[in-house]
């Protein structure tokens, strides 16, 4: 096998140095051949989720009753899960005619988060986050997203929840 | 070109590779966290970001063989 550049040597020379100056040359240039691939490998998980997100079908969500209006005072809340038994949700009544219901899950790191009705914000005990009961926005710490909302109907005294707003 | 100086030029080049591979994988992790958070937003921006990082350490890349190149012609 003949070298490619001068064609005078053969390839392995290459790979292979003798003098120690060349050596110097060949251990960068392989270093920098295997951040470049690196590299191309980031590229490459960028371009897998680009993917992903454009053949990733929107969730569908049943409706589901969760609770009576009438059984929740103003201030107080509800645990109920939605949409499946593995997705705790916690419902505040903030006014007579006004509910909001929230995922319990922090987005920091998925501890249950709860209402602290002194402070009228919804709290999480791990790391301090703090979140708006209004819009379920975080008011502190460390967690990097709103809480999803769950969006509810009231149909006469029953209160349904129809869809998760991430 | 001298051969310690063109040693100089990878070492060089091969530090901004290092900081370009960095801001990959910071835009990498960024780009998943949004994606499993249910915000696609971001993600075709990202790509692209990624793809321009990715031409440029393939430049730098090349301009280091071509360093290589030259020193071992002497």
């Amino acid at each position: 096998m003949k070298r490619t550049p001068s064609g005078s040597e053969p390839l392995w020379r290459d790979e292979f140095a003798i003098q120690t100056g060349v050596e110097r040359y060949v251990a960068r240039r392989q270093f920098s051949k295997f951040l470049v691939l690196t590299s191309l490998g980031m590229f490459i998980g960028n371009l897998w989720i680009l993917v992903r997100s454009w053949f990733a079908e929107k969730p569908s969500f049943m409706p589901q009753q969760i609770a009576a209006a009438s059984d929740i005072g103003v201030g107080e809340v509800k645990l109920f899960s939605y949409p499946t038994r593995e997705d705790p949700c916690i419902m505040i009544r903030t006014a007579a005619d006004s509910f909001v219901a929230y995922s319990q899950k922090c987005t920091h790191l998925s501890c249950a988060v709860y209402f602290a009705k002194d402070h009228n914000r919804l709290e999480c005990p791990c790391h301090e986050g703090y979140f708006s009961v209004e819009t379920g926005s975080v008011l502190q710490g460390p967690p990097p997203r709103p809480l999803p909302r769950i969006t509810l109907k009231r149909d006469g005294d029953n209160l349904i929840a129809t869809g998760i707003e991430l | 070109m001298t051969r310690k100086s063109g040693l100089t030029a990878i070492d060089g080049a091969i530090a901004l590779i290092a900081i370009l591979l960095v801001v990959q994988m910071w835009l990498l992790t960024a780009t998943l966290e949004s994606y499993l958070a249910g915000h696609p937003e971001p993600i075709l921006p990202a790509a692209i970001i990624s793809a321009i990082l990715f031409a440029a350490c393939g430049g730098l890349f090349l301009f280091i063989r071509g360093i290589d190149v030259t020193a071992r012609k002497r």
